[in-house]
């Protein structure tokens, strides 16, 4: 067996272009992605970052910008940025800083932001976005830094009244940063879903949208065929077109609607001779639009600087190695090794990639095993059902042991694939032993000839008028089969039945 | 640098302190003299020195992910003008 690439071979996916009244036009999207630190305390403060607790009960004095309250910051945080990065190929910045980003919301005590700005923690990488089998896109990163999330308002609990959650107030964000190499709606869910399976391989976040660990503003922008490329040249951002944010998505499926929305939007105002103003819009589920939040007028002016409290970010090269070493295989060397060590295909090695734990229970149920085979059963029938039960797998009430054992009964032809989903609706809902439930139950497959023999003569002798028909009609030799399965119940070698009615019938 | 009198405005509009139109000019003329003032430090060659950011040599201060804080709502709620139900209350703030 030869060792397996660090990644399948691929071609980069076309972008994807809209017809419009003067030509085609293409989309050019980039992404920032805030993604939670997977820590029990927060980037600054030694609150819990537990979600779903009771208002403000995870707030210390320093969340809540007491006067004298002072940042220290928490070094699990800063090693898992570092993981982030070394998991998308990124530089590590040995030196960064951290700066105050200055605005007034009530959600935010301090009245700045701790972030990073000019000197962010981690610098350039790159996340392979899967397309299809042999199809991905690369899309850069540009960087990622450490930065705090605000507190959470409410403002439909009062007419007149807003109420302030503190909780997540100082909660350790890395926000990470891709350039605008995404060229459609389904490419950046993909986008989106690839770096949600590398940050839960990596440990750093559990890419939890609903709970908002993962979140992202939508940059997009669009511009005629060839425009592209010419900026991709020398990064000349005059090729492209005017960009709108579309803010804080939490979902695949609105990420989608919004940049078809956009783009649609802008195209009909470009055709229209109009031009687009940079601006920051709001996506409307409901109505399925974006609309203008603030325009470039009304943009915030930060006023960054370095946080005084803090001194910059130091950390050492050894240390970064030592990380380096205790990295996870990732989700791209995973598939390719899958794909050569299994001889799974493509397709279902990017199936079972998707989590982490799907994988190893993959990888436990095909070892010494048919790989092929193995993926059947996990993806069709265990991740099948546990679908459609809405179960996660670590919920699922056969483990590897027992899939195996069902494998290997398949692979023996001490059963056939029929009696095997038979066994596996055993196991789903009595559980037990497989080899076990196959002896007792009388369920392994009649391979001996001469019994097979015996039952397709009886079929035979009894339906003469069949016989000549199949004659005939060398297709209707299927129906013999069928009853020979049925008085054998179920559990002849199929193949050996079918080579012996055709054997018997004379037909081909 | 000149600071002219809507900058004075709109420094003050961003760090939400209310200064009257009388005030205006007077603000200007000293925001004016403290950049000058500051702007003597351009006179210096600094070619090659890092920036300073601490007196003595000092690293980054790190805490471990523990929780230890928080955990009583009451403490920072206990000066709000407003509460309820745990939460802050403030006047309406829909962007």
């Amino acid at each position: 067996m030869s060792a397996a690439p660090a990644v399948l071979d691929y071609e980069e996916p076309t972008a994807k272009t809209i017809a419009g009244v003067t030509g085609d036009w293409e989309m050019v999207i980039g992404m920032e992605v805030h993604a939670q630190v997977l820590s029990k305390s927060k980037l600054f403060s030694s609150a819990s970052t537990q979600f779903g607790s009771a208002p403000n009960a995870n707030v210390s004095l320093v969340d809540a910008a007491m006067p004298g309250m002072l940042p220290v910051i928490n070094e699990f945080c800063i090693e898992q940025a570092v993981r982030t990065g070394l998991g998308i190929k990124a530089g590590i910045n040995l030196r960064s800083v951290f700066d105050r980003k200055n605005y007034f919301y009530p959600d935010l005590p301090q009245g700045y932001q701790i972030s990073q700005f000019k000197h962010p923690i981690v610098g350039e990488g790159e996340v392979l976005v899967d397309i299809g089998p042999g199809v991905a896109r690369k899309v850069r990163i540009e960087r990622i830094h450490l930065e705090q999330d605000a507190g959470k308002s409410i403002h439909d609990m009062d007419p007149e009244k807003s109420f302030v959650d503190l909780n997540r107030t100082g909660v350790a964000l890395m926000e990470i940063v891709s350039r605008p190499d995404i060229r459609g709606p389904d490419e950046a869910a993909e986008f989106l879903r690839k770096l949600r399976t590398i940050l839960r391989y990596l440990g750093t976040c559990d890419g939890n949208m609903q709970e908002g660990s993962m979140r992202a503003d939508v940059n997009v922008s669009v511009c005629r065929p060839g425009d592209y490329e010419r900026y991709r040249e020398n990064d000349d951002f005059s090729h492209l077109g005017t960009r709108c944010e579309i803010k804080n998505m939490n979902s695949m499926r609105f990420i989608q609607q919004a940049i078809e929305f956009e783009a649609r939007r802008q195209i009909a105002i470009l055709e229209d001779g109009g031009e687009i103003d940079q601006e920051t819009r709001l996506f409307d589920a409901k109505k399925v639009e974006t609309r203008t939040m603030r325009s470039k007028e009304e943009a915030h002016d930060y006023r960054y600087f370095p946080d005084p409290d803090l001194l910059p970010l130091e950390i050492d090269q050894a240390w970064v190695d030592d990380i380096a070493a205790g990295l996870p295989e990732l989700p791209d060397a995973k598939k390719a090794r899958l794909v050569s060590e299994f001889g799974v295909t493509e397709y279902d090695a990017a199936v079972l990639i998707s989590e982490p734990e799907h994988a190893a229970f993959f990888e436990a149920v095909a070892e010494g095993r048919d790989g092929k085979l193995a993926a059947n059963w996990v993806i069709n029938e265990l991740f099948g059902r546990l679908n459609k039960e809405e179960k996660p797998i670590a919920d699922s009430p056969i483990d590897a042991t027992q899939l195996g054992g069902v494998v290997d009964l398949i692979g023996q032809g001490d059963i056939s694939g029929k009696i095997a989903k038979d066994l596996f609706e055993i196991l789903w809902s009595e559980g037990g032993d497989p080899a076990e439930i196959v002896e007792k139950r009388g369920m392994r497959q009649v391979t001996d000839l001469g019994a097979i023999e015996k039952a397709v003569d009886e079929v035979i002798a009894a339906n003469p008028g069949q016989v000549e028909k199949a004659k005939a009609k060398p297709q209707l030799a299927g129906w013999f089969v069928g009853q020979v399965m049925k008085v054998t119940g179920g559990k002849a070698n199929p193949q050996a039945v079918q080579q012996m009615v055709r054997d018997k019938l004379g037909v081909e | 640098m000149s600071v002219d009198a809507d900058t004075v405005r709109r420094v003050a509009k961003l760090a939400r302190i209310a200064v009257t139109e009388a005030e205006v000019k007077d603000l200007a003329g000293e925001l004016n003299d403290i950049l000058t003032w500051v702007e003597q430090l351009g006179e210096v060659d600094v070619e090659g020195v890092e920036p300073m950011t601490s007196v003595t040599p000092m690293r980054l201060k790190r805490r471990q992910d523990v929780v230890t804080g928080g955990g009583d709502a009451s403490r920072p709620l206990a000066n709000a003008p407003e509460t309820q139900e745990g939460f802050f209350v403030v006047p309406k703030i829909v962007e």
